[in-house]
């Protein structure tokens, strides 16, 4: 069995426990093969993709709070963190954080996980716990997004100065113009 | 050697190095809390050079923010020069001739050399050794002349275009290169006998700064630091790009986990290099060096696009998200170092401090690209 369906199968079954307790929260375990489109949104799950075009294998929508329990399964299958990154999507009020995982191994497989947060409440938890690299790269996100990780150890600016207390990275900042 | 001591949590004393300490190559900072000359917990401050490299690719259109590359890693620039021309031609889906695959292929691996001999005099002058470095800048200088003929700069590359290079490479650069081959072999025999056999730089390093494998993947450390610890993990084999499956070498790999280890990693990766660079200037075919049919604006469709290509340290990724603009919506910098650094914090707990300095060294560190 190749990695990819390995992969597949232990965090689809993660769907299909975790999905059951909201009510709003409709995800689909099962694999879909087409992309999605522009019209409607993404349905939490599993989403293969074209490795020459796009670079990456597996795309993964996951609520925040089945993260933990996705990159526990992940780091048990061997991946390990690259980094962890945001994106700001000011029209659908929304800031997105991806997590890309890779192999150290001669069986390729790209996993970039997404969760979706609310821009006025985001919310995510730390996954320090799992991959002890995290902490800098949620210390750099919050730095840059305003993304809140609970539980963090050590909640401080990494990159931005000490006392900074703005988000350069989201579309609505603005810097102060020096003339 | 490096008998366990029990430290005393009461009784330390708070030491800083840096953010000005020539050990540190740079404006790194470490607070380290100390029991005498003992490290009892170490915390790594960032960000004294952070410029803020990805909201400057929101602000730019995908060729503006190619110079961008040459200022994140000043030691290996041309690697970043590949990663990010490899996710836009990607994106774009634009063809790159074979022959600007070759010359790429021909320029990172000289530029990976130039950077390992960096790293080596640097690293032995930390251990106090002052002649190793005057041999490897005198080697490096070929190098920079070398490609100062072809990219038109020393250190600051941008030399790569989207689909091709920006000059093809003339006679006198392949018989420069054949050249600097030839003296670049002898060159590393005398690199053994001066540094790889001392017994001082030996004993500073073999044992000292275990670094294991869980370790390397809860961090997420790539590049010789992961190869010093027995995994086996190149992105040139792992996730060939450009000509790489075509060429003959091999993936140093040592599983001493110490510093010794990888340093020999590196010292391996320069001969590796070398046969890189051999067998491409053999098979350098004819043709054009960047493609006839390109679009005239770089307008990526709408979505996410990942690249990964090998540095000197490590695995460079970026991701780009594009909104089908002219100016990239989200480019993320994934740097090696980043990675490679975390794991100090961790790893020199009861170390002496000697000890960790030495340790800083064999990870390489080249701090614009970690503060970005």
């Amino acid at each position: 069995m190749t990695i990819h369906h390995e992969t597949i199968q232990a965090l689809s079954h993660l769907f299909q426990t975790v999905a059951k307790p909201g009510p709003d929260s409709a995800e689909t375990s099962q694999v879909e093969n087409e992309p999605e489109s522009d019209e409607t949104p993404r349905k939490n799950g599993i989403l293969e993709r074209d490795y020459q075009s796009c670079g990456f294998h597996l795309d993964i929508l996951l609520d925040p709070d089945q993260l933990i329990e996705a990159t526990t399964i992940l780091f048990k299958l061997d991946f390990y963190l690259e980094s962890i990154t945001g994106v700001d999507w000011i029209k659908d009020n929304q800031l997105e954080v991806v997590y890309d995982f890779s192999r150290y191994d001669f069986e390729l497989c790209r996993i970039a996980i997404r969760v979706k947060v609310p821009r006025d409440n985001p919310l995510i938890p730390s996954i320090t716990k799992v991959y002890t690299g995290a902490n800098w790269h949620e210390r750099e996100t919050h730095d840059f997004f305003g993304i809140k990780f609970q539980n963090h150890p050590n909640p401080t600016p990494l990159l931005l100065p000490e006392d900074a207390d703005f988000h350069p990275l989201l579309k609505d900042f603005k810097h102060e113009q020096t003339d | 050697m490096n008998k366990p001591i029990e430290l005393q949590p009461d009784e330390t004393f708070v030491l800083n190095v840096g953010p000005q300490h020539p050990a540190t190559h740079g404006v790194l900072r470490v607070k380290m809390t100390m029991d005498g000359e003992y490290i009892y917990d170490a915390e790594t401050v960032l960000g004294y050079i952070h410029r803020m490299h990805e909201k400057m690719a929101e602000n730019r259109t995908y060729p503006q923010y190619m110079p961008n590359m040459g200022r994140l890693d000043y030691l290996s620039a041309m690697a970043f020069n590949h990663g990010y021309a490899l996710v836009v031609e990607r994106a774009c889906e634009i063809e790159v001739p074979e022959r600007a695959e070759y010359i790429r292929v021909i320029t990172v691996e000289l530029n990976r050399i130039s950077s390992h001999l960096v790293w080596l005099g640097a690293f032995v002058l930390d251990l106090g050794g002052f002649t190793p470095l005057m041999y490897c800048f005198d080697d490096r200088e070929q190098i920079l002349d070398l490609l100062e003929s072809v990219t038109g700069s020393r250190l600051t590359y941008c030399y790569f275009r989207f689909g091709g290079i920006y000059n093809d490479i003339d006679d006198d650069f392949i018989v420069g290169t054949q050249a600097f081959i030839k003296r670049m072999r002898k060159e590393l025999k005398m690199y053994a006998k001066l540094v790889t056999g001392n017994v001082i730089l030996r004993r500073r390093l073999e044992g000292h700064g275990m670094i294991d494998r869980d370790m390397c993947l809860r961090y997420g450390a790539t590049g010789p630091v992961a190869r010093g610890s027995g995994i086996n993990y190149d992105v040139r084999k792992n996730e060939p790009y450009s000509i790489y499956p075509e060429i003959d070498f091999d993936v140093p790999v040592y599983d001493g986990c110490d510093s010794m280890a990888r340093y020999l990693v590196r010292m391996d990766e320069i001969e590796q290099s070398l046969r890189i660079i051999e067998q491409s200037l053999e098979k350098l075919p004819e043709g054009e060096v960047n493609p006839k049919k390109k679009p005239k604006i770089i307008k990526p469709p709408a979505g996410d696009y990942y690249a990964a290509v090998e540095t000197a340290r490590g695995n460079f990724g970026i991701r780009l998200v594009s909104d089908g603009s002219k100016t990239p919506y989200r480019l993320k910098l994934r740097s090696p170092t980043y990675s490679n650094m975390h794991i100090f914090d961790e790893a020199c707990r009861g170390m002496l401090i000697a000890d960790a300095l030495a340790f800083m060294g064999s990870l390489d560190l080249v701090i614009p690209e970690m503060d970005r």
